[in-house]
């Protein structure tokens, strides 16, 4: 499977990122290569094989549905780039 | 008497206990040693040193009245720089945090500082912990203390680096897929990854989340024990940690091993494999059979398929985890944006580094519409075959011996250029990842040109009081590194 130019600026805007021609460039040809790699799967039969999240089984521990003390919102919003009235600010969006 | 900084957190507690030595007077020798040292090899990201001195006092104090004390309390660690620690920059090595503070300390961080340790400072590490040689990070390279002109491994170079030039008398890593034991190999330490779900999470920045592991940097096997003690148990803010007892690691590592089955996988001892690294684990499995152990051959038949079923599901995974890093809440903004969008993509494209884009859009790429099962769905299925090829080799073998890596450390600059070469130095450790059962590496010799080469055990899911007391026994026999490098 061949990903090309157009197929990675897709991706790209799917992940938000952005980059120059030149980058475009050399990921694609990094990309294929890396996918070229990862298609040695394709070498497996995996039918009726499940498919496993972790390691080994283990259920999730949650813990007991108990109000406690969270962050204050000061100590929340203290890395905020932009912050007013107890909020993030962020651009207009509709 | 030796020097300060050469002692064990062992050592150094026996001394505490007798008075013989004070934490402030330890912790003072690695501040002091950091002004010489930490200028060669750039292992730490931030050093903390106000703190270091307030928590030594506070420990000597203890001492001095009788109060409860702990095997860490006054012991020097220091911190890769991807675990939350409150009121203390955490970077992950990425411009993208270069500025974060986090509000609160991660869970291993609030156990280290109520046993009384002292954080002397943040460690360096490839950006948000991809890489496998500390080369990504966006601030500065780490050297290897046994060689500057080669790298000291990664993710977690710093922390092993620091370890190995005698900067902290041990420290934390993470572990994704070798991020501990590659760099403890390389700088010729100890690394453990526990089995995951044994040690919390939560703090830690995640990268890929069923994979990341915490995990003990330190001068010798008895040293990781009392770390791990330390750090872990069940947390109720982490849902994956698990609900185990945590046994006494330190007492465990007496036994005997005497009639330890030891696995030899035969896919591991490839062409390729540098010959004195080969060298080095065939003298290790002789000392383990000298001890008693039986040496069985034993086939993890899915090995060659662990990177390729690596590299999907963990850039999956960290371009998931990675999408938070929005501008939003928290990190680099960008300036100038025309709307939110666009603020989304410049302050991503700004905030990360070429390393971490590559893994984004690999991850984004292999979860995009139309390629779910062919990458992800196949590779969440091979990650089944994998972990079945270590059920049936633990029926046969109580332990595995294995390279850590292919080649003791690379010159700097060596594998930059090639991602795919890169990733393919993980080829031994990341199969424990997958199947989440705890690794360790042991130095175990050096090579002909005096770099340290490390021997990888592993165990089976919870099994690390086991893997530990072999690693014990093996690293009696090998002999500890008794000269560490010159700086």
């Amino acid at each position: 499977m061949k990903i090309t130019q157009s197929e990675v600026e897709h991706v790209a805007s799917l992940a938000r990122l952005s980059f120059s021609q030149g980058e475009i460039d050399g990921f694609t040809g990094q990309l294929n290569s890396i996918l070229d790699y990862i298609a040695k799967l394709g070498e497996l039969n995996t039918e009726g094989v499940s498919a496993v999240a972790h390691g080994f089984e283990s259920a999730n521990c949650f813990r007991g549905d108990v109000v406690l003390p969270s962050l204050p919102v000061e100590d929340t919003l203290g890395n905020a780039p932009e912050k007013e009235d107890g909020a993030f600010v962020v651009s207009k969006i509709i | 008497m030796p020097d300060i900084v050469d002692f064990t957190i062992k050592q150094l507690n026996t001394l505490f206990l007798k008075g013989e030595i004070s934490p402030v007077e330890v912790a003072r020798a690695y501040i002091d040693r950091a002004e010489r040292v930490e200028p060669k090899i750039g292992a730490y990201i931030t050093q903390t040193t106000e703190i270091a001195m307030a928590q030594a006092k506070e420990a000597e104090r203890r001492f001095v009245k009788g109060e409860d004390v702990t095997a860490l309390t006054g012991i020097p660690l220091g911190i890769k720089d991807l675990i939350c620690t409150k009121g203390v920059r955490t970077t992950c090595a990425s411009r993208m945090l270069k500025d974060f503070v986090p509000p609160y300390d991660a869970t291993v961080m609030e156990r280290l500082n109520g046993a009384g340790a002292v954080m002397l400072g943040k460690f360096n590490m490839d950006e948000f912990a991809m890489g496998s040689s500390t080369e990504n990070s966006a601030f500065h390279l780490t050297l290897n203390p046994w060689d500057l002109t080669r790298v000291p491994g990664g993710s977690s170079g710093g922390s092993a680096a620091g370890v190995a030039a005698r900067l902290c008398a041990g420290s934390l890593g993470s572990d994704t897929g070798g991020s501990i034991r590659q760099p403890a190999s390389h700088c010729g330490v100890v690394g453990l990854k526990p089995t995951y779900g044994r040690v919390s999470r939560y703090g830690l920045v995640a990268f890929a989340s069923s994979l990341d592991q915490i995990g003990p940097i330190t001068k010798d096997v008895t040293d990781a024990a009392i770390v791990l003690g330390a750090i872990a148990g069940l947390d109720p803010r982490d849902s994956t940690s698990a609900l185990r007892d945590v046994p006494e690691y330190e007492v465990g590592l007496s036994g005997d091993i005497k009639g330890y089955r030891v696995g030899l996988p035969k896919e591991y001892l490839i062409g390729g494999l540098d010959p004195d690294v080969e060298a080095a684990v065939r003298r290790a499995v002789g000392n383990l059979e000298a001890m008693g152990c039986n040496v069985v051959e034993i086939s993890l038949p899915h090995t060659e398929y662990a990177i390729a079923t690596y590299y999907i599901i963990a850039t999956a995974e960290a371009a998931s985890n990675l999408s938070r890093y929005d501008g939003v809440k928290y990190g680099h903004r960008a300036k100038d944006y025309k709307n939110l969008i666009d603020m989304y993509k410049k302050t991503r494209s700004e905030g990360f580094g070429l390393e971490v884009k590559r893994r984004i859009m690999l991850g984004t790429y292999v979860l995009s519409a139309g390629y779910y099962d062919a990458y992800y769905k196949k590779a969440s299925q091979v990650r089944n075959l994998i972990k079945q090829d270590f059920e049936k080799a633990f029926n046969a073998c109580d332990v595995i011996v294995t390279p850590v890596a292919p080649s003791p450390s690379f010159k700097l600059g060596e594998k930059t250029g090639d991602p795919l070469q890169m990733y393919l130095s993980d080829v031994f450790t990341i199969a424990t990842n997958l199947a989440g059962i705890p690794g360790i590496s042991v130095p175990c010799g050096f090579s002909r040109n005096g770099l340290p080469i490390g021997i990888q055990l592993m165990a089976g899911p919870f099994e690390d009081e086991k893997l530990l007391r072999a690693a014990y026994n093996l690293e009696k026999s090998v002999g500890k590194i008794e000269k560490w490098p010159e700086i």
